[in-house]
């Protein structure tokens, strides 16, 4: 059974991940609307999570430990998620809107 | 085969790169939540073709299943009053282009090109590399990894639990949306005030809150 | 992997989708004439001996139905969502293993994919079904079918934790994520006794899971027009109609895979041996393949049989009775099911009979102490009409 690591180098894969960190970081800084910058953060996240398990399967595929921080990133991605989802339905509420750059105003 | 592991994985990559730019720049939120759920999909691919399954059906068990439905739960709970036409950038956006760009062509593509990764031999002819799966995985996290799995689980309880209390609304605070037979009896009432209607303003119907 | 080995994958996978359809569409048959005979009807016996042609002209007046589209409707979302619905609906059969036709080389004609992580897959693929709906119901540009679309995404999110912990205990049973191993695991006992609870819990869960009755809030005729799909015509409605039978049957495959011993069945091993011995291997793999397809097939017409009568009995629940139900009953329980599961495996590991009537016992009183507790007393909700 041939396998991906004969097959790609690792530089690639990592040039993915670092190019999907990017665009994502891209579109957390662009977006007005909060839950498209959410969005850029979870890419972001999937582009960690790329790196993570490439470096398990070309440096050590025998041991767990990249596989593990993958799924604690995962794990961390939803745990996020949920209280910045949260936190957008709780702002449109009193606000009625969901743009990051018109919730500029400490009072509540 | 190796050349078909490469089209395979060169489709991914060009394939997972379009939807996360689709994903930040397309006008329409929920256009860009369904970009960014294909984009979620085809990693998940990804880590099947790099034989880590266990990471893969998770990617899709949680990131596609779970984290996404909840953003489009979230955009359709919120519906944007002014409409989709404004703009959906920020003034500035090409300062947030050139961070981006810089940090990419800078840092990371030299960085990663020049340097020297030691990898492992490869296996010899006829045997393959042993892989942890998902039974290593399971075993690990009772063991070596005990402590950052259940900081995990507790950081897991403290999300839910706080999602709950921000995104809580006591009954007395919801915003009151009046149906149309209560909007024309409001009007009435201005001509000609009854006792009846008043009561009804305070109370509320199951049916009306938003 | 040779060229002759693709092309049996790419006929599996063909013949799989086809067989698919085609118990959907007598599976509606099925259920017509079921509920029909339950409230006292006929049911459709006009196009075919007994209606067994009533599937065939349904098609075809959906395929010649006008297809409109709504003037408002976000136009390429709105065509893709059938597809999102139909495809992972196809894609969940790829694990369940059907029968037992062993192909010589330690592989199985009769399941199209055997992967280490096939549970997780099933949970995987179960809960992007819900795709379908909540996009359709946004692209309508529809209030009432975005209203079905956001109950759908709600109600799908909330039954999966109950599902997957369900789910969970048969795989603890069976130390192994993978399906074929978990039906192997239940020769001796079908995982419904030491798992009776997860049984239960699975049942309804998944019944949430595919929106069906008495969950179909998110088709709810009274309150939301058609619900989702009320702006959906011909063939695109014809998909979403066909998606919810085919992941109803899929559910209750799965639940035969693993609480009802899969293929297993008395007997069976014998019947193989005796044809092996009578004509030799081939004939004696066919008689197992036939004989456990066949088994499997009918303990899944039995659990759909469930199905039917479930719809046709009680009535539809309220929202937050359904919301009640999933966090506070269905999640409870199913995370007592995996404490107790665990704990009995550790503490009798070698005694699988004990540990069954005990997991048995134990899920039971767990059952009938939630229906003592939750049983609806004197009235503790009053609801206030509005006058006027």
């Amino acid at each position: 059974m041939p396998s991906m690591t004969e097959a790609v180098p690792l530089s690639w894969v990592l040039l993915l991940a670092g190019a999907l960190f990017c665009i994502g970081l891209f579109g957390a800084l662009s977006r007005r609307n909060t839950v498209g910058i959410l969005l850029g953060i979870e890419l972001m996240l999937n582009a960690v999570n790329i790196n993570l398990v490439a470096f398990w399967r070309y440096l050590e595929p025998n041991v767990v430990a990249g596989q593990t921080f993958a799924l604690f990133v995962v794990t961390v991605a939803a745990a996020e998620a949920a209280v910045g989802l949260a936190m957008i339905i709780a702002i449109y509420r009193s606000r009625q809107t969901v743009n990051a750059d018109e919730v500029d105003s400490l009072r509540g | 085969m190796n050349t078909f592991i490469t089209i395979l994985f060169v489709v991914f990559a060009v394939y997972i790169l379009v939807a996360a730019i689709m994903t930040v720049t397309v006008k329409n939120i929920v256009h860009a939540a369904l970009w960014l759920i294909s984009s979620f999909f085809t990693v998940g691919a990804l880590y099947l073709l790099m034989e880590a399954e266990f990471i893969g059906v998770a990617q899709v068990l949680i990131y596609v299943g779970a984290v996404s439905i909840l953003i489009l739960f979230a955009i359709m709970l919120t519906r944007d009053l002014e409409g989709t036409q404004n703009r959906q950038m920020t003034p500035r956006w090409w300062i947030a282009l050139i961070v981006p760009a810089a940090l990419f062509g800078l840092l990371i593509t030299p960085t990663v090109l020049t340097y020297q990764w030691q990898l492992p031999p490869p296996a010899p002819a006829g045997q393959s590399t042993p892989i942890a799966g998902a039974a290593q995985i399971g075993t690990a996290f009772v063991r070596e990894y005990l402590l950052p799995f259940q900081v995990a689980s507790v950081l897991l309880t403290v999300a839910l639990i706080g999602a709950v209390v921000i995104a809580f609304e006591e009954r007395e605070r919801r915003r009151y949306v009046p149906t149309l037979a209560e909007k024309v009896r409001q009007q009435q009432r201005v001509r000609r005030p009854d006792p009846a209607a008043s009561a009804m303003q305070s109370s509320e119907t199951a049916g009306s809150e938003t | 992997m040779t060229r002759v080995d693709i092309v049996i994958l790419i006929v599996k996978c063909i013949v799989l989708a086809l067989a698919a359809t085609g118990v959907f569409a007598y599976f509606t048959l099925f259920e017509r004439r079921l509920l029909a005979r339950m409230q006292n009807r006929v049911g459709p016996n006009r196009a075919g001996p007994a209606g067994f042609l009533q599937p065939i002209a349904d098609a075809l007046k959906l395929f010649f139905k006008e297809d409109v589209t709504p003037l408002l409707a976000d136009r390429r979302v709105y065509l893709i969502s059938p597809a999102f619905a139909i495809v992972p609906a196809l894609i969940i059969w790829a694990t369940i293993p059907l029968g037992m036709w062993p192909d010589g080389r330690g592989g199985n004609w009769l399941q199209l994919a055997e992967v280490n992580v096939g549970i997780l897959y099933l949970l995987a693929v179960t809960s992007i079904g819900v795709y379908g709906i909540a996009i359709a119901g946004w692209a309508s540009n529809n209030k009432y079918s975005m209203l079905g679309g956001v109950r759908a995404s709600a109600q799908v999110i909330s039954y999966e934790l109950a599902l997957g912990l369900a789910v969970l205990g048969a795989v603890m049973q069976a130390q192994s994520f993978s399906t074929a191993e978990i039906v192997e695991r239940q020769t001796l006992m079908w995982n419904v006794v030491p798992q009776f609870l997860g049984f239960v819990v699975f049942i309804i869960a998944a019944t949430a899971e595919v929106v069906r009755a008495p969950f179909d809030l998110v088709e709810a005729e009274q309150e939301l027009v058609g619900g989702y799909n009320t702006e959906y015509s011909s063939m695109k409605f014809a998909l979403f109609f066909m998606s919810e039978y085919v992941k109803l049957v899929a559910m209750n495959a799965i639940a035969v895979t693993l609480f009802l011993g899969g293929w297993q069945f008395p007997g069976l091993q014998t019947l193989a041996a005796a044809a092996t011995q009578q004509y030799g291997f081939v004939i004696g793999n066919a008689v197992l393949g036939l004989a456990s397809l066949g088994a499997f097939l009918l303990k899944v017409m039995l659990l759909s049989f469930v199905s039917v009568w479930v719809r046709a009995t009680l009535p539809r629940v309220r929202y937050d009775q359904l919301m009640d139900l999933g966090w506070k009953v269905l999640l409870p329980l199913s995370l007592a099911n995996v404490v107790v599961t665990a704990v009995l495996n550790v503490f009798l590991p070698d005694s699988p009979v004990v540990t069954a009537i005990a997991g048995l016992v134990i899920g039971t009183g767990i059952l009938l102490a939630t229906a003592a507790i939750g049983r609806p007393g004197k009235e503790k909700r009053r609801v206030t009409l509005v006058q006027g």
